[in-house]
């Protein structure tokens, strides 16, 4: 492999992305929102508490049908100190998500069907680079992208998180187990399948706007992972979270092995 | 005897149900500037894809520089320069960032790369405005600096598509220069694709002409002239008052071939069947009191031996 030229394209793919508004203002955008804003606004939870009256008794059901991993984390707290501890801990992390699988379809969208949009691609297949190599790189632009901005996210969350919730802990709550096996492995796995994904949206679309519509279907479990630990059904814990990643993983490679026939010269050019 | 840097055998390539390049075969040797000349759709960048290992023929053999590309396509590519259709530059990316991804790309030695690019840019002038975004540049500025792209590394054999298409009469005069002086004398062979005619008939030393894929004529400017032109416009100036005189002795000539006779810049350009008519032709139009001052056969073109041929193949 000639890594040179893999990272001259993923120089010139993250380059080009920067300067594109389609695709940094819904990455800086979401980084804010999810990082920042909705971390934030666990503060107000204190006042939800005073006004919320009797649907209390709601939450409190809610807290008190968790597993018993959970219900530790909760001993000890007042409802407003376990809700604080609910939202930041286990509500936000399918959201959390979200963000490396946005970021990385979103920038693969513009390496792929981008690239082809703008015409840029033909110059590039002139080149000496083989046809995995290419693959590789371009892979990698949404890849590493999701991952910098998801980690550094993560950071920016620790940060928010601790100090939003504490006047009502007093303590530094955040990160748990958990949370490290979502960043560590779950991460990585779903910024592959965003890519993944994009590469086989990419195959049908006609241009960045096209691949992003038809890869954003796969924000759809996760949305769906919210909904259930909201509605009770299921909770992140450890275990859930590294076979979560396993399947994930598992489906980042299918999508990858399938983007890998298509991602071929013969094939780009022969359209 | 000529080394061939390009051989190609019974090459063809269907999309589909559509023939893209169809049994060609032809040999281009080291140094020369090959002319591949056709209309739009002819085939020509099939065959230029095809010749980088871009995409697989659907039959026939090639070896180019002494490789397969199918089998060989990377190491190939590293050995050629390909200037596309369209220059394919990144517009978001300034100039000096568009040569030097390149140049990673080529395997240019790292010491080597700022001065290859900074010798590139000041040569096709871009060296001012090296780190402005390409999208503030004109066409002719784009061409320019695709044409750097090719030329990084140096390349042995350059492959040009429409290298001048859009370009203003001086950038396409200074790109013609580079081409020239790349190849006769840094020794790089050019492939060069093109349907401006008069370009190809000025720079190339052997041309070859496809129709719909296929090869109808090979050969240099000179051979195809005489092998296919098969009628000659001849200048013939004379007295303004004499002229409609003239032009009734023309016409009832058989050397006259059918046509209205053209005036330009006051001379009569009329066009007759060969070469060895002139004489007759000009005896006629003496012996009908016209006074000829000056009778001038003009050059047959590649221009010519391409409408023949077309004309020919299309039934015309």
């Amino acid at each position: 492999m000639n890594y040179r030229a893999i990272f001259a394209i993923v120089r010139k793919d993250l380059k080009v992305a920067s300067q594109n508004k389609g695709v940094m203002v819904p990455i800086i955008v979401l980084t804010v929102v999810f990082f920042v804003l909705l971390p934030w606004l666990t503060r107000l939870l204190p006042l939800v508490e005073n006004m919320a009256g009797d649907s209390l008794n709601d939450i409190e059901k809610l807290l008190t049908r968790m597993p018993g991993g959970l219900q530790q984390d909760f001993s000890g707290l007042s409802l407003t100190q376990a809700m604080t501890v609910y939202v930041l801990k286990y509500m936000l992390a399918p959201m959390f998500l979200m963000i490396p699988i946005l970021v990385a379809s979103v920038i693969a969208a513009d390496s792929f069907a981008g690239e082809k949009e703008r015409k840029t691609l033909e110059a590039l297949l002139y080149t000496p680079t083989t046809n995995r190599e290419l693959f590789v790189a371009k892979l990698l632009s949404g890849w590493l992208a999701a991952i910098a901005v998801a980690w550094v996210g993560f950071v920016l969350y620790i940060v928010v998180a601790n100090a939003a919730a504490w006047s009502q802990l007093h303590r530094i709550f955040f990160p748990n187990a958990m949370w490290l096996v979502l960043i560590l492995w779950a991460v990585p796995a779903i910024a592959g399948l965003g890519v993944g994904a994009m590469v086989l949206a990419s195959s049908r679309a006609q241009g960045f706007q096209d691949a992003n519509q038809l890869g954003g279907i796969v924000i759809l479990p996760l949305v769906a992972l919210f909904y259930l630990q909201v509605a009770g059904v299921m909770y992140f814990n450890v275990i859930v979270a590294i076979l979560m990643g396993l399947v994930i993983w598992l489906l980042t490679g299918l999508s990858i092995w399938l983007g890998s026939r298509i991602f071929q010269r013969n094939r780009l050019l022969a359209a | 005897m000529n080394t061939s840097v390009i051989t190609i055998n019974q090459l063809t390539r269907y999309f589909k149900e559509t023939v893209a390049v169809d049994n060609l075969s032809l040999e281009v040797h080291a140094g020369e500037i090959f002319g591949f000349l056709g209309h739009n759709g002819a085939g020509k960048t099939t065959t230029v894809r095809l010749l980088n290992g871009v995409i697989d023929p659907t039959s026939g053999s090639m070896c180019v520089l002494g490789l397969d590309p199918q089998i060989d396509g990377p190491a190939l590519r590293a050995r050629t320069g390909v200037l596309t259709e369209t220059p394919s530059m990144d517009e978001r990316l300034t100039a000096w960032d568009n040569l030097s991804i390149f140049a990673d790309l080529y395997g240019v030695p790292r010491a080597d790369m700022k001065v290859r690019i900074h010798e590139l840019l000041t040569e096709f002038d871009l060296a001012d405005r090296a780190n402005e975004k390409v999208g503030g540049y004109s066409k002719g500025m784009k061409q320019r600096l695709a044409l750097a792209r090719a030329l990084l590394h140096k390349p042995e054999l350059l492959f040009l598509d429409e290298a001048t298409s859009g370009l203003d009469p001086v950038s396409a005069h200074h790109v013609n220069g580079l081409i020239e002086r790349m190849a006769r004398r840094e020794g790089c062979t050019v492939f060069m694709c093109t349907h401006n005619l008069v370009e190809a008939q000025r720079l190339c030393d052997r041309v070859a002409i496809l129709e719909h894929g296929q090869l109808v004529a090979l050969g240099t400017p000179t051979e195809l002239t005489r092998q296919y032109v098969r009628r000659l416009d001849v200048e013939v100036e004379m007295a303004d008052e004499q002229i409609p005189i003239a032009l009734g002795v023309l016409r009832s000539l058989p050397q006259f071939v059918l046509g209205e006779p053209a005036k330009p810049n006051g001379a009569l350009v009329v066009t007759i069947n060969k070469h060895e008519s002139i004489p007759d032709v000009l005896a006629a139009l003496v012996q009908n009191h016209i006074r000829v001052y000056r009778m001038a056969p003009q050059e047959a073109n590649l221009e010519q031996v391409y409408f023949t041929l077309h004309e020919e193949r299309e039934g015309v």
